[in-house]
């Protein structure tokens, strides 16, 4: 923690830095020579037309994919090579674009998949100190019951249920609890609103907002096609087009941007 | 809270029923028993009686479990001088305890195994040798069949690891005929002959003896008998609390999204290797006891087909349910031993199964319920 002091000085230490990062798939460069900086503390849009390298960005980041060149740092640390483990362990955690639940399982336990590194994992102590794992299985369930009720009361009441009931929005709401239980340092939300309706993607935007509040500086990036909901929720933009950063900036800076515009409207 | 009264009222009629069954012996009345039995179970189900006796099974466990054991018993009382019946029943723990640990792998992380049997001789083997040979006692010599499977389980480790799916799968199903090859071409190992496997001791207590208490006269079976349930309790105990633990449910995780659990920081390699490890500890324990109580081994008995014995229960039975292992386990075993008209197809009889219920009923008889991990136990 020898940076400390920095972070509180400069109000835009990054937390998490990509420099040069490129990842192509077979002919195609995924993202391209990719510079991009999150700011500790902040919320930013991460936008782009389909195919342009946001979710690779992601999965680069969690080190499901390797990088081609190119380097990531998170809070000064090198993780360009690190797997999604170490990842996890550094403090990010995501969820999925196509969202990736645990379907049979219940909504408890789909929460406490993104635990696992608050939980004690050792072998006596699972099968053995059934008295110990009782108090750590009864204080995970009240914080991963209280962090659901954030969202939804009613779904808090229902933490044994299989997840493979539930609509859309509500398996939307667990991915996020999951992603937040492990109290991370950030969060990758990879268009958390896919298949919801106008009013449900609201609703679910306010929630993260409350539920941030309560995490003392975590950092939020957030990929959305919802213009409202990035316009209203993110205090700063990054566009990519063709896995390149195209712009940067305040939401009504980037709007402005006739690059961004022709991106968006498919003009080359 | 659920009453224990419908899994009690289950658990008595099915003891009455297994009772029967076992002392008929014209096979037409064992026909329509079976008949009988099949049809009590879709009419009850129909009725909408069997979810009260999945619930109170569910919530009540700790105490139906112990009913479960008491109705053991009461069987084996009952045919407490009938040698074949004490056998199967033996039989019946013992394949219950093997697939309990294929249901640790495959049921649980997702891990295919074939080689089931082989495992399951390896700790036959073990006894044989080391009865003759040594004169470890015999509980330690359980202890060591299960390691020794485990361990020679290992060789398999790296390809379980690397290749997904059905290559595992064909990767088990080799070494199965491997390790019989191997055992048939061993002259050490007595060939395709096999070797005695010398009787249990415990603390100079033979078990080959049959039992005078005053004037009842007990099989030497029991000893066996009561051996297999102890073994099948702590099993079940140990795969139960596994179930019910964060260590269950990484192996729940990594089965149903690997990449999404390793993005929890999951091990995927440590975790399959417990579960793999584990279960071929379970079933290697099976294995030896099995080798002592029927006294011989040898390599046909531990072959290809016998692993899909195990597979088919743990179809049958329901993924994941310890419960419904048991179960399977009484029907497969049982079954085609009291109906000798089907004892040649009997492996027709298991695949018509399997495919009736992977059609009809894909969770199997009594699908996996989702995890509670204290059962009963409220916010
Ligand atoms: N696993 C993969 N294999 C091959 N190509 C991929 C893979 N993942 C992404 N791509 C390609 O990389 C480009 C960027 O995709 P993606 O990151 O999913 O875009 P976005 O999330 O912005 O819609 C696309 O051209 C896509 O086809
Ligand atoms: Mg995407």
């Amino acid at each position: 923690m020898t940076r400390k002091p920095a972070e509180d000085s400069t109000k835009f230490a990054p937390v998490l830095a990509a420099r040069g990062l490129t990842k192509r798939f077979g002919g195609v460069l995924a993202i391209d020579h990719l510079d991009l900086e999150v700011a500790q503390g902040e919320i930013l849009g991460l936008i782009g037309p389909n195919g342009s390298g946001k979710t690779t960005f992601f999965n680069v980041v969690t080190g499901i994919y390797g990088a081609d060149s190119g380097s990531v740092t998170f809070g000064g640390a090198d993780i360009t090579q690190a797997s999604p483990q170490a990842v996890y362990h550094a403090g990010i955690s995501r969820t999925f674009q196509r969202s990736r639940l645990s379907l049979p399982l219940s909504i408890f336990d789909n929460i406490m998949i993104g635990n696992h590194k608050r939980l004690n994992q050792r072998l006596w102590f699972n099968l053995i100190r059934r008295d110990a794992f009782k108090r750590e299985y009864e204080s995970s369930f009240h914080e991963a019951r209280a962090l659901v009720e954030v969202f939804d009361p009613p779904l808090a009441n229902r933490m044994f249920e299989a997840v493979v009931g539930l609509p859309m929005i509500d398996r939307r709401r667990i991915e996020i609890c999951r992603a937040l239980i492990s109290q991370p340092k950030l969060l990758l939300l990879d268009e958390p609103s896919a298949g919801m309706t106008h009013d449900e993607t609201t609703q679910l935007m306010n929630d993260i907002l409350e539920v941030r509040d309560r995490i003392p500086g975590l950092t939020i990036v957030i990929v959305e096609h919802e213009m409202g909901v990035i316009e209203r929720s993110t205090d700063r933009c990054v566009v990519l087009n063709f896995g390149r950063k195209i712009s940067e900036g305040t939401f009504t800076k980037i709007a402005a941007d006739r690059q961004v515009q022709e991106a968006y409207l498919g003009l080359q | 809270m659920e009453s224990i009264l419908p899994g009690a009222v289950a658990l008595a009629l099915a003891t009455a029923y297994l009772i029967v069954l076992l002392r008929v012996e014209n096979q037409n009345t064992i026909l329509a028993l079976l008949g009988v039995g099949i049809a009590a179970v879709l009419v009850a189900n129909w009725l909408g009686w069997l979810a009260p006796v999945g619930r109170s099974f569910g919530e009540r466990e700790d105490v139906l479990g112990l009913l479960a054991i008491v109705a053991a018993i009461v069987v084996a009382s009952y045919f407490h001088e009938d040698h074949f019946v004490l056998l199967l029943l033996c039989t019946v723990l013992l394949y219950t305890v093997a697939t309990l640990g294929l249901n640790v792998q495959f049921g649980y992380a997702g891990v295919l195994n074939f080689a089931g049997a082989s495992f399951f001789g390896i700790g036959a083997y073990t006894a044989a040798v080391l009865n003759q040979h040594t004169a470890i006692p015999h509980l330690i010599v359980l202890l060591i069949g299960g390691l020794m499977a485990a361990l020679i389980g290992c060789l398999l480790l790296l390809p379980v690891l690397r290749t997904r799916g059905h290559y595992a799968a064909v990767v088990t199903i080799a070494f199965a005929l491997l390790l019989k090859t191997f055992l048939e071409v061993n002259d050490v190992l007595g060939g395709p002959q096999g070797l005695q496997v010398r009787s249990m001791n415990v603390l100079g207590w033979s078990f080959n003896n049959n039992i005078e208490i005053g004037g009842l006269r007990l099989s030497f079976y029991t000893s066996y008998f009561a051996t297999s349930l102890l073994i099948l309790i702590g099993a079940f105990v140990l795969v139960r609390r596994l179930e019910r633990s964060w260590i269950g449910l990484n192996l729940d995780a990594l089965r149903l999204d690997e990449t999404a659990a390793g993005c929890f920081g999951l091990n995927i390699v440590r975790w399959k290797v417990t579960a793999f490890l584990l279960g071929n500890f379970l079933i290697g324990i099976a294995g030896t006891l099995q080798g002592m109580v029927v006294g011989f081994v040898q390599p046909n008995n531990y072959t290809f087909a016998d692993s899909l014995i195990f597979v088919s229960i743990l179809l049958l039975g329901g993924i994941g349910n310890p419960w419904g292992v048991a179960v399977a386990t009484v029907i497969v075993v049982i079954v085609p031993e009291k109906l000798q008209v089907i004892q040649e197809y009997r492996f027709l009889l298991y695949a018509a199964l399997v495919m009736m219920v992977l059609l009809f009923r894909p969770e199997g008889l009594l699908p996996r319920p989702v995890r509670s991990y204290f059962p009963g136990w409220r916010p």
